[in-house]
Order: structure tokens, then sequence, then C-alpha cells
């Protein structure tokens, strides 16, 4: 009996459960139709598998779809292609290596002299070792022969060239030894060099498949992360869909503990959630109405109601999956050379094998044609160009996919290629370095201030903020805003106003208490020395007036983030030079510039945002150490898009579900200023992988094809190199997953 | 004698090997809309031209069960995508640039090339 379970979309009663019931048993072979209204499956029973597509349009005839989950079955399959691949290729590395060593066993001095006679029995030899040579290397022919089909040489010509020859010349000594004997030659066969020779090559191609698997994984890592399904309010009533029935502007309850299915803002109730799956922020981050939430995150401790604003291909996850798919897909520079090569290479082994084997007839000692021979398989199986072609994609994958985990998107392979060389990296300041958000960063009191209060009791700072919070409520200017968050914060009662006014490019007043206050600009005949100060820091400072007297100040700027000083200090350690731009007046970008620790001589203020384009430019020109600058640009990927663009990597910053993906080079998830370091480890850390794999790849075939035409190692060790040398490059690449970034 | 005959071989055999693998005539396939590529110790077509600006489908079919061939990487569009035995794959692009471009198998060691005119 034959099972098979899917959704149904658009039922939402129980006639629905009925038509599409009848619909579904009338399809021919299914002998059972169960249809589960609250989670939309249907469950069919059948004697044989039902195809797709008829049970698609069973449920279409009745007007409605069904949801057979074609990514599904393509990973499916994949899998079992994987695994019978694999447990194929068990099954013949056994057996020929068993075969191979009762073979070597038999023919090996040294050892032979202990074996039972059997095995020193040629044509014993030659059955065992026709079994691996046409058994075991079955798919090796087939695909050498469809190659050559082509005029295409690859890794499975020169095995099978090599073997063969091994193999026939053992055939003919086995049955015609006389004919070798009058040419004064031994009659010995050379099974053991075939045999082992395919098993040790199929081994090597089962650890290569095994540890190849495991570059792939992060991708499959983030797949598994989506929700399986979602617990939506529809007509007041909760019910559990599956992810793919989920629509915009659907409202979705989320318990303690379960997973957000889709990107959304909250309506109703706050929690804490763990968003490290997608942004790499380790921090649990505290999330209130209005606030937004990303699909595939956790939540911890709260429960809420949110809006889905983003489903399907449109969620952030979705999309960080796609972005690392097609960076997988992209090639890096590096390895267009490794291409190059590898196109050319195994016709050149060939016509190298060919020219080993004159050499040593023509110039060799006796027996020369044995001699001949055995050093031209050498050659044929030590060459390697399967390392060379796993070498850079291999490790990208593993990069890209890391990053990817610690919320640092790659968009192709020249871009984490090109970030390793980096030398100069400008900031945006606004919004990247700082915060983005004006807060009050200081109260000052007058020291007068007792003798003007009456009615009005300003005991400290707080009441000055309580006071022109309440003022600052009715303007709608983000300074004032400031001033209101704050008054919030710190949990103070505004108090009512009448009478308010907006002075326009002054301030504002209003009457509290009876008595008139105004919050904005300094006025005429007043000073205030701490005030200039905290100007001079590149804080913008507002005055409180009771009365018409100087009562106090706030002072408001834009902070930086916490992560700001910590980045640069390490980019600085690191040889790189940091440089800000900003559309700001001078003085507080040199404030804040002085805070993170760039140098005044990098701070680039009052640039119109069409020009910072331009200074990116210009900065790549400049010289530095008699090379061009490497540079990249880091900023909010919507604004600075052009400047993203101009410059050799942009780095783009989002936060949440509103990252730019598309804009820049590099992504970055979250706002962490550390994930500008952290990407910079990441290409020097794979590009560091992929050159000690191309330059072992390379060694390898330039030192070791010579020394195989030498002579100075035999077929059955150079297969073993071989297998050995591929797997080393994809488990150095494996490595990787281990780098501290 | 014999040495002479075996270095006149080996030499033989050396310009047939050159002249076999890298002197092969390669034939373009004009395709428009969609072009079936049949994935056997190779490409088959390997070199194909298809219009600028349009989506082309191209739909692999692989009935080679090597490991090498169980990928196929399309890096400028980028594209890597597995290849599942016996059965079609397609993959769609739209080229926004004119030229040759290179796909191959996930190693890079089977080659076929994209003309955009």
């Amino acid at each position: 009996m034959n099972k098979q379970t899917f959704a149904i979309k658009g039922m939402h009663c129980a006639s629905c459960v009925y038509i599409n019931e009848k619909a579904l048993k009338a399809i021919p072979g299914v002998t059972e139709a169960v249809i589960n209204l609250t989670n939309g499956k249907a469950t069919l029973s059948s004697e044989a598998p039902i195809e797709g597509n008829k049970i698609i349009d069973a449920v279409k005839s009745v007007g409605y779809q069904a949801m057979i989950e074609n990514n599904g079955t393509l990973d499916e399959k994949i899998k079992v292609e994987k695994a019978k691949e694999l447990k194929d290729l068990r099954v013949k590395v056994t057996v020929s290596l068993f075969l191979g060593s009762l073979i070597v066993w038999g023919s090996f001095p040294g050892i032979m002299e202990v074996a039972p006679t059997l095995f020193k029995n040629y044509y014993f030899q030659f059955v065992l070792a026709a079994i691996v040579q046409f058994w075991a290397g079955y798919d090796l022919y087939k695909a050498a022969i469809s190659s050559l089909r082509h005029r295409i040489a690859n890794m499975d010509t020169l095995v099978v060239i090599g073997t063969t020859v091994a193999f026939l010349y053992s055939i003919f000594v086995t049955f015609f030894p006389k004919f070798f004997m009058n040419l004064k030659i031994e009659a010995m066969p050379y099974f053991d060099v075939s045999t082992v020779i395919i098993g040790l090559i199929l081994l090597g191609r089962y650890l290569e498949a095994k540890a190849k698997a495991g570059t792939g994984e992060a991708i499959k890592k983030l797949i598994g992360l989506q929700a399986k399904t979602a617990r939506v309010i529809r007509n007041n009533k909760e019910i559990d869909i599956s992810i793919d029935e989920v629509v915009t502007g659907d409202l979705i309850r989320v318990r303690p503990g379960e997973k957000i299915p889709v990107d959304g803002v909250i309506i109703e109730g706050e929690s804490a959630i763990d968003e490290s799956m997608v942004t790499g922020e380790s921090m649990p981050s505290s999330k209130y109405k209005g606030d937004t939430v990303i699909g595939a995150t956790m939540n911890k401790s709260g429960s809420f109601v949110y809006k889905a604003t983003k489903v399907g291909k449109d969620t952030l996850l979705a999309q960080i999956i796609k972005l690392v798919e097609e960076a997988q897909g992209s090639k890096a520079p590096i390895q267009r050379l490794a291409d190059i090569i590898s196109s050319y290479f195994v016709p050149i082994v060939i016509m190298l094998a060919i020219s080993t084997f004159v050499g040593w007839y023509v110039f060799g000692s006796n027996p020369v044609f044995i001699n001949a021979m055995l050093r031209s398989i050498a050659v044929l199986i030590i060459a390697c160009p399967c390392a060379m072609g796993l070498a850079t994609p291999t490790a990208i994958m593993v990069g890209t996919g890391i990053g990817a985990q610690h919320g640092i998107l790659i968009k192709d392979a020249e871009s984490l290629e090109t970030a390793h060389k980096v030398n100069t990296i400008i900031f945006d300041k606004t919004g990247t370095l700082t915060n983005g958000k004006p807060e009050v960063t200081d109260v000052l009191l007058k020291s007068n201030i007792k003798d003007q209060i009456s009615k009005i009791q300003i005991k400290n700072q707080e009441g000055l903020i309580q006071l022109a919070a309440s003022i600052e409520k009715l303007s709608e200017h983000p300074l004032g805003e400031a001033i209101v968050k704050k008054a919030e914060k710190e949990k103070l009662q505004l108090i009512k106003v009448n009478r308010f006014k907006s002075l326009t490019g002054k301030g504002v007043e209003g009457v509290v208490n009876e008595k008139k206050v105004y919050v904005g600009r300094l006025l005429k005949s007043d000073s205030f020395a701490d005030g200039e100060n905290l100007k001079k820091q590149g804080k913008t400072v507002v005055y409180v007036y009771i009365e018409d007297k100087l009562s106090g100040l706030i002072a408001i700027a834009d902070t930086i983030k916490e992560s700001a000083k910590e980045a640069i200090l390490t980019l600085n350690k690191m040889g790189i030079e940091t440089a800000m731009i900003t559309g700001d007046n001078a003085q507080t970008a040199n404030a804040i510039a002085k805070q993170v620790g760039i140098r005044q001589e990098n701070v680039f203020a009052e640039v119109m945002p069409e020009d910072k384009e331009k200074k990116v430019r210009e900065l790549q020109s400049r010289e530095q150490r008699f090379l061009f600058r490497t540079v990249a640009m880091v900023g909010d990927g919507i604004n600075d898009a052009p400047a993203l663009a101009a410059a050799d990597v942009g780095i783009a910053m989002g936060s949440g579900t509103d990252v730019a993906i598309e804009a820049a080079g590099i992504t970055l998830v979250n706002k962490n200023l550390m994930s500008v370091v952290s990407a910079i480890q990441l290409s020097k850390k794979t590009m560091k992988t992929i050159k000690l794999n191309l330059f072992w790849a390379f060694a390898y075939n330039v030192v070791l094809i010579p020394v195989a035409m030498i002579g100075w190692i035999s077929p059955i060790l150079a297969s073993g190199a071989m297998a050995f040398s591929s797997i080393s490059v994809v488990t150095n690449s494996l490595l990787l997953k281990k780098a501290k970034i | 004698m014999d040495k002479i005959i075996v270095s006149f071989f080996g030499v033989v055999s050396i310009l047939f090997t050159y002249w076999f693998f890298f002197m092969k005539r390669i034939d373009t396939v004009r395709a428009e809309g969609t072009v079936n590529i049949l994935v056997d110790g190779g490409y088959k077509p390997d070199r194909i031209s298809i219009p600028y600006g349009q989506t082309t489908k191209l739909v692999f079919k692989r009935k080679d069960s090597s490991a090498c061939l169980e990928e196929v990487v399309l890096a400028d569009f980028k594209v890597r995508k597995y290849l599942v035995l016996n059965e079609k794959t397609e993959i769609e692009i739209n080229p926004t640039k004119k030229g040759e471009f290179d796909f191959s198998c996930g190693m890079g060691m089977f080659h076929g090339k994209l003309i955009v005119k």
C-alpha cells in the first residue's frame, strides 16, 4: 500500500473536503482519500504511487489547488541518487580492493611465497582482475567512451587507458607466455596493477563524494530553517495552515518557543526573538508593537500577533537562500587560470605518457618494454586534474555558506575575492557608524535656576526633560521627538500644555502650569558657555526658557553604534585605512570621527549624496605604496547605492527585512559593525584556502608527473597519491568551516 | 630497428592526440526559445548561439552517471544546478550582455559555450 500526503489550497469548509475527497477517489488506482480540514492536508492511499500531475488535475477540476512539492521531491531525488551512488561505490571499492589484495598476495615478491597456490595461478588472477576491470570499472569505461565520442578527455580517460594497458598486457602474458619468453621477457602479468589502481581510484571517488556533500551543507541548513506551518487568525478563528498558504495581510499568532513563519510587523504583544540564524546577531532582540519580525527566527519569551508583510519568495530567508545559491554558481576570477589549464591538461598528460613510453623504450634499461609501460601508466594515473577543478568552487561554497550563517551575504565569488585585497574602507556616517536616530545626550541646568521656579518644580534634569517633552510632543520636529523619547524612556508623565505655538526658525512655546515655557534656539542676549562646548562636540543644543529666563539646555546628537569603535580599531590593526563620508557639517563629522577613531584627514564632510560616488573614485585613484587602493564602501544600500556600486566592494548594512540585498557585493543583515571585520576576515580566509588548494593542485601535478616520468614512483603508489590529492583539496575547503570569523 | 618503429609510432600518436582533442571542428547550434542539451560524456550541443535580451530555456538531460557531470555551472548567469540522472533540468536565462559565455561541469572539466548575439 502506498501513501501520499500533500496540501490542498483554498479549502475552508466541510463541503470542500467532501468535493475534494470525491475528486481524488475518482483517480484510477486510488483506494482511499482522506482530507484533514484543520491542516489542509490530504492523504491518498493507492496500490502504486499516483503521478503528481494527475492529483493536481483532479483537484483543479473541482476548483482547488493541490500543493505537490516539486522542490521537495527534487531534493529527495538528489538525496536518493547520492545515497545510491555512495552505496554503489562502497561495494565496488570493497570488492575491488579485496580481490586486488588477493592478487597482490599471489604476485608480490616476499609475500607470494606464503600464498595459496591458487592465488599464484595467472588464470585465477585473470578472472579476479576481469571482474574488477569490467564490473567495478564499468562506469569509468562508460564515462571515458562517451567523452571520447565528444573528443574530450577527462580523469576517466586517463584511468581507463592506464589500467587497460596493464590489463591487456597481462592477458597476453597469461595466454601467450611463449611469445614473451622468445623475446627474453619474463612472462609476468600485472593484474595487481590494474585492480589496485581501480580500487584506489574508486576509494578516492567515494571519499571525495562524501566530503563534497559537506560543502553544500549551509544551503540545506538555511532551507531547513523555514517553518512548515503558521497559526493564522481568519474570521476570528485561529487555524494552523501550511506556510505556502499564508498571504500578505494575514494575522499570525506566535507563541513562546515557536518559529516565526514569515516576515511581518507586530501589531499586538511583545517578545524577545532569537534572530541569530538569519542575522548572525547572537543576542536575542526585544520586539514591540510596530517592530518587524523575520520569518524563520525563533520566538523566545512572549506571545504576539503580527501581520504578514512578506511571504513566499519575498521573505528575507528566501532572498538569502537565492543569493547564496547564486553566489555558489558564480566563478571567482582566480579560477580562470585553473579552468584554462584543466581544459588542456588531460590531452597533454596523454602526450607526456606516450613520450615517457618512447623515452624509456629507446633509452631505458632492460626489460625496456615493461619499464616503459609501467612508467607511462604511472604518468597517466598520477595526473590529477580533479584537484584543480575542485580547488576554488569547494572553498567558495563553504565560504559563502558560513558567511550566510553569520549574517554576511555575499553576492558573487568575485566580491568575496576582491574583499581580501581591500586596504581602505569608507563608512557612511548616519545610520552606519551611528544609530541614525538623534538621542538626548546631555541635560544641563542653569545654576541660578532654583530662584526662578515656584510653581514649576524643576528639581533635576528629569524635570527639565519632562517640561520640554510636554511641549515638544505637540511639534513634529525630529529633535523634539528625541526629547519625547527620552521622557518616555525615563517613564516621565507629560504635563498638559496650553496655547502651543510653533515659532518658525526658532523653536516652540506654550503654557505649562500657568508658566510660559519656550524650547528652541538661544535667544539673543543670553549666553551659555556649556552650550558652546557641546556644539563643538558636534551636538545640536536646544535651550529651555521658563518665563523668558534661560533655565537649562538639552543636547541632542546622533549616537555612535556600540560596535563602531572596536570595529574601526580592529580594521586599523589589520592595516586597513578607515574613512568617513557624510552630508553633515564638518564639526559634527569630526566629532563623530574622533569618537570612533577615524583620522581627521580621512573625514569627508558636507558631501552631497550624488557626490559620494565621486569621492569613492577619488580615493580609488589615490596611490598607496605605489599601488592603487582597493576601496570598500559601507553604507545603507538604499541612499548610498551609487557609491556602493562605484567602490571595489560595496558593503550594504541593513537591519531585518528592509535590507536591500541587490545593491551591494556584500550585504550584512545586522547592524553590528564588527560584521564588516568578519566579512573581510571571511574573504581573507577563503582566499587563503583557495590559494593553498590551487598551490597544492598545481604543485602536485608539476612535481609528481615528472617524478613518474623518471620512474621513481610505481603505478599503484601513483593511484594512491592521486586519490589522496583530490580528497585533500576538498578536506582543506571543509576546514574553512572551523575558521573563526 | 624496433626503437625507430616505437619512436615513429610515438610521434604519430602524439600528433594524433593533439589533432583528436585540440583540432576538433565545433558546430554552433542556433537556438531560440528552448534548446535541449544532452549531457553524456560532454554537452551536446556544446556551442549554442542564443538571442540577446530574450529568455532562453536550456533543458539539460543527463545520461552520464559520472559524478563529474552531475552539476552544471553557468557562472556568468550565477547558476549552479544539480542534474538529476535521466531527467530533464530546465534553466532559464535572459542574457543582458553580448559575447561568449562558458558553461561547464562542477569541476570545470567539461565545457560548453553560449554565444549571445
